[in-house]
């Protein structure tokens, strides 16, 4: 599926759960729960992406064109968010990483995720996921 | 008693709701809210006195400084101090570089902080020991959160020349002994510089009592508004303390060969001041007057009190620090959630607290935690918002589990 495609899944999968936020946290932390985790020997400090408060370690390679992210984080509902991140940019072509606009945060309710004021590193790991691209891209 | 529904009448803010919920505002240790007396000195400054201040003849000016020089003495009354030895700041952290720069100490002196402070009283005294081959030394936290205090004695060498001290621990609430550290380190007379930025908003402070060299804190802490901090120096450093910075409104003549500067307190505020922020500060300590500190502590002390045995009714919850006498301040984690985890969903429940390291990184490495979930409270919390609380952290360790 492409990105769109996938954003467009999520945002159908959180409708239903309307005006419900305690359903749509518990949604997220469920999926915190079941991230593939990264592999012991890629979650090293080097890697780490900082939020003030919680931490991301993140991972990414190229396998067949195509680029593949794991990543992990100490915080579960930052680690639902970053699995829903996953979801959308792994197994993508590295252009396509490279020019999502990823609207689907926004749909689902999650924008405040995004404010730079927040403490979670999510926006990092956005800004770190598209320039891993760039670099499969350019090299 | 306080009259609680009173005081929340005089605080707009309370009446907003947070993601739909109204607002339980637990995150007074990091700033209060302000009533509208405050908000109310800061409308009328600018609507009727506004002017620069100790330079004007005309009125406006006149009456602007006779606000501010008012305001000193209503903060130096409030600490127990003379209204000379009043320093208006930006903050506790701006009051601190100011010390840590204007002591005239010798190349390779030591320092002594605690493992607690706030990273305010920690980085200026680095930045010191960096800058004139100094040492840092610390005294540790015990696992309970107290200090050992029988260990300052020991860390003191002829080559000490500073302890820097926070009253209250703004992480863990622990009301420091002040008392006892000063007087040991009078015996070697040692500096002292007291951080009261937590202690302020909480308790009687005299500051001629305390005998320290230097007592700091903040104005947004105790209801004023932002960017206003007080350094009190003990009378024998106005003058003597150097000056790390300069400008107008400080000198009594300038000429490009030397500069005399005035005497008192006046040469530590170059430039224009926070005038409006410092008459607010006159406003909150005012207020917190008309309905008595200890009244407020005793207030803030049935919330802490109440806070603390709804929270140990919680098996999943850990408390810091908890069986000792506290200022406001209710520091927890839960098992096996991340405090921003915690934090997040209730501030879905319309509750703000703090969560992190709350700039106490060495502290939070000596627990060896990422950092904590901390409640604190002010004068306008109620039985009622802890029981709200309570609930909202029952249901989301529910939803973390």
């Amino acid at each position: 599926m492409s990105i769109q495609e996938i954003e467009k899944e999520i945002v159908e999968e959180f409708e239903l759960f309307g005006d419900d936020w305690e359903g749509k946290y518990e949604h997220i932390i469920d999926l915190g729960k079941s991230l593939p985790k990264i592999k012991e020997e890629y979650k090293t400090d080097d890697r780490i992406i900082k939020g003030c408060q919680s931490k991301v370690w993140l991972h990414s390679e190229l396998k067949e064109g195509k680029i593949v992210f794991t990543a992990d984080s100490d915080a579960i509902i930052t680690k639902g968010m970053v699995a829903l991140m996953i979801r959308v940019l792994s197994n993508q072509k590295p252009e396509d990483v490279v020019s999502a606009n990823l609207e689907f945060i926004d749909k689902i309710g999650l924008k405040e995720h995004l404010s730079p004021t927040r403490a979670n590193g999510l926006v990092s790991m956005i800004k770190q996921m598209k320039l891993d691209a760039l670099a499969f891209l350019n090299s | 008693m306080i009259d609680v529904n009173k005081i929340r009448a005089d605080f707009p803010i309370l009446n907003r709701k947070v993601n739909g919920k109204p607002l339980v505002y637990f995150d007074n240790g990091a700033t209060t809210q302000k009533p509208k007396q405050v908000i109310d000195a800061v409308v009328n400054y600018y609507s009727e006195h506004n002017a620069n201040i100790h330079r004007g003849v005309h009125t406006l000016s006149r009456e602007a400084t006779e606000l501010f020089e008012e305001a000193r003495k209503t903060v130096s009354k409030f600490i127990g101090a003379e209204t000379e030895e009043i320093v208006f700041t930006a903050g506790t952290t701006d009051s601190i570089n100011i010390v840590a720069a204007g002591l005239e100490l010798p190349v390779g002196s030591e320092i002594i902080i605690t493992e607690m402070e706030h990273h305010s009283n920690i980085l200026p005294w680095q930045l010191w020991c960096e800058k004139n081959e100094g040492k840092l030394k610390v005294i540790p936290v015990e696992v309970d959160g107290t200090l050992d205090i029988g260990l300052l004695e020991s860390l003191i060498t002829p080559q000490t020349k500073v302890l820097a001290v926070t009253h209250v621990s703004n992480t863990l609430g622990v009301i420091n002994p002040v008392d006892a550290l000063i007087k040991i380190a009078k015996q070697y007379d040692l500096i002292v510089l007291v951080d009261g930025a937590q202690s302020v908003p909480h308790m009687k402070i005299d500051v001629k009592e305390l005998g320290a060299d230097f007592y700091v804190f903040s104005g947004h802490k105790v209801y004023a508004p932002t960017g206003t901090g007080v350094l009190w120096m003990n009378k024998q450093w106005v003058g003597k303390l150097k000056l790390s910075r300069s400008g107008g409104g400080t000198i009594k003549t300038v000429s490009f060969d030397k500069t005399d500067y005035v005497e008192g307190a006046l040469r530590y505020e170059p430039g224009t001041p926070n005038i409006e922020g410092v008459l607010g500060l006159a406003s909150a300590l005012k207020y917190v007057n008309e309905i008595g500190i200890e009244k407020i502590a005793k207030h803030e002390h049935t919330l802490l009190k109440y806070a603390t045995e709804r929270l140990n009714e919680i098996p999943e919850v850990e408390i810091y620090a908890n069986h000792l006498e506290k200022a406001a301040v209710i520091s927890f984690n839960v098992k096996g959630a991340h405090p921003f985890d915690v934090g997040t969903l209730l501030d879905k429940y319309g509750i703000a607290v703090r969560t992190g390291h709350h700039c106490t990184q060495p502290l939070m490495a000596r627990y060896k935690i990422p950092g904590t979930v901390r409640a604190s409270f002010a004068m306008y919390n109620t039985l009622e918002e802890v029981n709200i609380f309570i609930e909202a952290l029952q249901k989301s360790i529910k939803m973390l589990s």
